[in-house]
This record gives C-alpha cells, structure tokens and sequence, in this order.
C-alpha cells in the first residue's frame, strides 16, 4: 500500500471516530438536558399560564392540520381497503381494518410526523432564535432560569398536547371511513360498527395506542427543545437546528414504533 | 393574544381530546363489552382446534356470551384444552355441545355451545362433556379423495 492511500484511509478511520465520539457526547448531553427538563418541570406546573399558552401553540394550531389529514387518511384507506375487500366477499370488515390500523400505527405515527413538523419545527425556532438574540443570555442574567421559564413550558405542552391530537387523528379518521364506507359505498351501518366493535380491544388496542402517542410526544418535545437549546446563534445555526429536529424526530418515532410494536402486540396469537 | 382567549382554545382543545379518547374507547372498543366484564370459566377438550385463536368469540344461538381466554395442549391425553370465560348473565346446561366452527368460508373461527335439555347447569370451572372438533378442510378434501378413487376401483 502506497502511503498516500494509507494516510488516506487514515485520515477516513479518524473522521469516523471523531464522528462516533461527538455523536454519543450529544447523545450524553440530550440525556442530561433531558433530566434537567424533568427537574425543572415543577415550575410549569408552578406557572400554569406558560404552560397552557405553549399547549395552544403546539396544541391548538396544529388542530386544522390534524383533523384534515386524519379525515384524508381515513377516506383513502376506506377506498382502498374495500378495493381489496370485496374481492373477498368480507367488506363489512371495512370498520375493523380501519379502524385496527388507525388506533394501533397510523394514529399515533402519522400524527407524530405531523406534530414534528408543525410543532416540534416551531419550537425549535423560537427557542433557536431566543438564544440567537440573546433573550436566553438576558434572562439568565436577570436570574430567570431559561430551563424553567422557556424550556420545561414548552415540553410539557408538547408532551400533552401529543395524545389528545393523535386520538382526534384516529377519530376523524374512523369518521371519514364511515362518510367513505356507509355514507358513499353503502357498507351495512350495524355491520360497520359492529365487526368494528367486536374487533377492537380497549386495553390491547386503544390504550396501547395512547401509549405509542405519549411515547412519542414525549421524544418529539424533548427533541425539539433540545435542539433549540444547543443551537448556533446564528440564522444559519437555527434553520439547520429546526431542520435537524424534523429529521431527527421523525426517524426517533419511526424506530420507537418499531420497538414498541414488537412488545406491545408480540403475544397476541395474531 | 390575552390569556383568556388562550385558556378558552386551549379549554376546547382538551375537551375535544378527551371527547376522542371517550370515543375510541367506547364507540370502537366497546370498553364496555363482554371480554371485560366479569365472569365464570368452563373448559372444553377437543380433537383438533383448527384456527381457533385466543380471545375469539364463543357463541350461543349466534349471541356473542364469551370469549376464549386460554388454549392448551393436554399433554396426557393430547387433546387441546380450551378455557372459555363466559359472561355472569348466562346459564348453560351440564350437557351443552361445543364445537367449533366457522363464520363462512373464511370467516372468524369460534367456538358455539348448543344448549341441552339437562336441568343442571355448568358452574365455574366446569368441564364440557361433549365436544366437536373444527373441521380441516385438507382432511375433509383427502377423505373425499380417497372415497371417490375407492368408487373407481370398483
């Protein structure tokens, strides 16, 4: 081997472990960011009123969002699963299989890439461009702990405001199965709701479901605050910081979805 | 935006989730349905089980009255056993049937009890007597097979 190769090869060894070691120190250092999140988190409940105007922010405005994606979701795989469906003869099953994929993966998934990306990149930004301008620095020095006043807010607002948007993702999508299935198609009412019904487990199905969503809300939350926090304070520091929570978030909920799927619906006998 | 106005979206907002998480509970899970309520086992061996699957319906006269709770393998006699938790609200004979069946051709599996005309009825942990196993439909197809190469032949 040539030494010019050999350096080379070197020189790629050596990017590769500086690449490794400053992504587990990040890794180290989002853990012990998290932590601090959580021993800060008394004083969202303490001011209440930050808290709530972060659950409209994350909350409230991504409700349009949510609600008309939801319905689309759920009309398309009422068309689509009655495509496949009748082939078989089964398309009063059309309730259960919509309602199975919406509760248990769609809900909670697709809903959490939509709340990255609307709530979790607006976050982001605001944090990003407070650090930016300085405000941080500012509150810091009038003894404000930006841990506590910005950041725990904005987590527990994102934290809760992730549930109730992935339940209202599943229910508008049932309901636009309904519109497509009963209302369009003309599936049998009872039959729709009934194989629905008989199908769906509260405990296995629903609340595991609910489960996924807090998973996720809670990854989504800390991502972005994180990435806000330890971003450059520059305008290119915060765009590549919000863009790095989109990536980040939805590849963290895709793998999380992955592992909780395996625990949660492994024993079933399905 | 005043805190008011914030407070009252955000109000709504919860209500709504709360009202949706109600919903999937109640309207799709039917949290409220037989597989949760509280109520007595009975046990049935059978031959062969077929599809059968945990948490299947079992049946009477068509009425949902219970769920299979668990399927085993009798390791003496080699035959499954199946525990059923059946519903409080219903009563079967000492020499009820079950079998198991199919709802159409490729329908759920489940397990339907034919009620006798004994005048005892079945208590918690009772054993079903008489039962009928699925029917395979390889074995079903094999024995038609061979009966129609036996005609043949003749």
């Amino acid at each position: 081997m040539t030494s010019a190769a050999f350096l080379g090869l070197a020189h790629v060894l050596r990017r590769l472990g500086a690449g490794t070691l400053a992504f587990i120190t990040r890794l180290g250092f989002a853990t012990r960011f998290a932590l601090a999140v959580i021993r800060n988190s008394p004083a969202a409940v303490r001011r209440i009123h930050l808290t709530l105007r972060e659950l409209y922010f994350a909350g409230v405005l991504s409700l349009i969002i949510i609600l008309v994606s939801g319905l689309f979701v759920g009309m398309v795989l009422a068309l689509q699963g009655y495509d496949v469906l009748i082939r078989y003869g089964a398309d009063e099953s059309l309730g259960i299989l919509v309602a199975l994929s919406l509760v248990r993966e769609l809900g909670p998934v697709v809903a959490g890439l939509l709340f990255a990306s609307r709530a979790g990149s607006a976050i982001t930004a605001e944090i990003g461009l407070m650090k930016a301008t300085e405000q941080l620095s500012a509150m810091e020095m009038m003894a404000v702990d930006p841990m506590a006043r910005v950041v725990a807010p904005r987590f527990w607002g994102g934290l809760i405001a992730m549930p109730l948007l992935a339940a209202l993702f599943s229910t508008l999508g049932i309901f636009g199965a309904y519109l497509v299935g009963v209302k369009l198609i003309g599936i049998d009412a009872g039959a729709f709701w009934g194989n629905m019904q008989a199908g769906v487990d509260f405990r296995f199905d629903v609340l595991n479901g609910i489960i996924k969503s807090f998973v996720f809300g809670t990854a989504v939350s800390v991502i972005a605050v994180f990435e806000g926090y330890v971003a450059k304070p520059t305008a290119e520091g915060v765009s590549s910081a919000t863009t790095k929570t989109v990536v980040v978030s939805s590849l963290t909920i895709l793998a999380l979805d992955f592992v909780l799927t395996v625990f949660m619906f492994r024993g079933l006998g399905v | 935006m005043n805190r008011s106005t914030i407070d009252l979206w955000v109000g709504i907002f919860v209500t709504i989730g709360i009202g949706a998480v109600i919903f999937l509970a109640l309207k799709v899970g039917n949290l409220n349905s037989v597989s949760s309520s509280p109520g007595y086992r009975l046990q049935a061996d059978f031959e062969n089980i077929g599809g059968l699957k945990l948490r299947a319906p079992v049946k009477a006269a068509g009425v949902t009255v219970g769920r299979v709770e668990a399927i085993k393998l009798d390791s003496k006699t080699y035959q499954a056993l199946v525990t059923m938790k059946v519903d409080n609200g219903y009563q079967f004979t000492a020499d009820t049937i079950a079998s198991i069946l199919t709802s159409g051709l490729l329908g759920e599996v489940y397990v339907g009890l034919d009620v006798g005309g004994d005048t005892k009825m079945l208590a918690d942990g009772g054993r079903i007597g008489k039962t009928q196993s699925a029917v395979v439909l390889e074995k079903l197809i094999g024995q038609f097979m061979f009966s129609k190469a036996a005609e043949g032949t003749k």
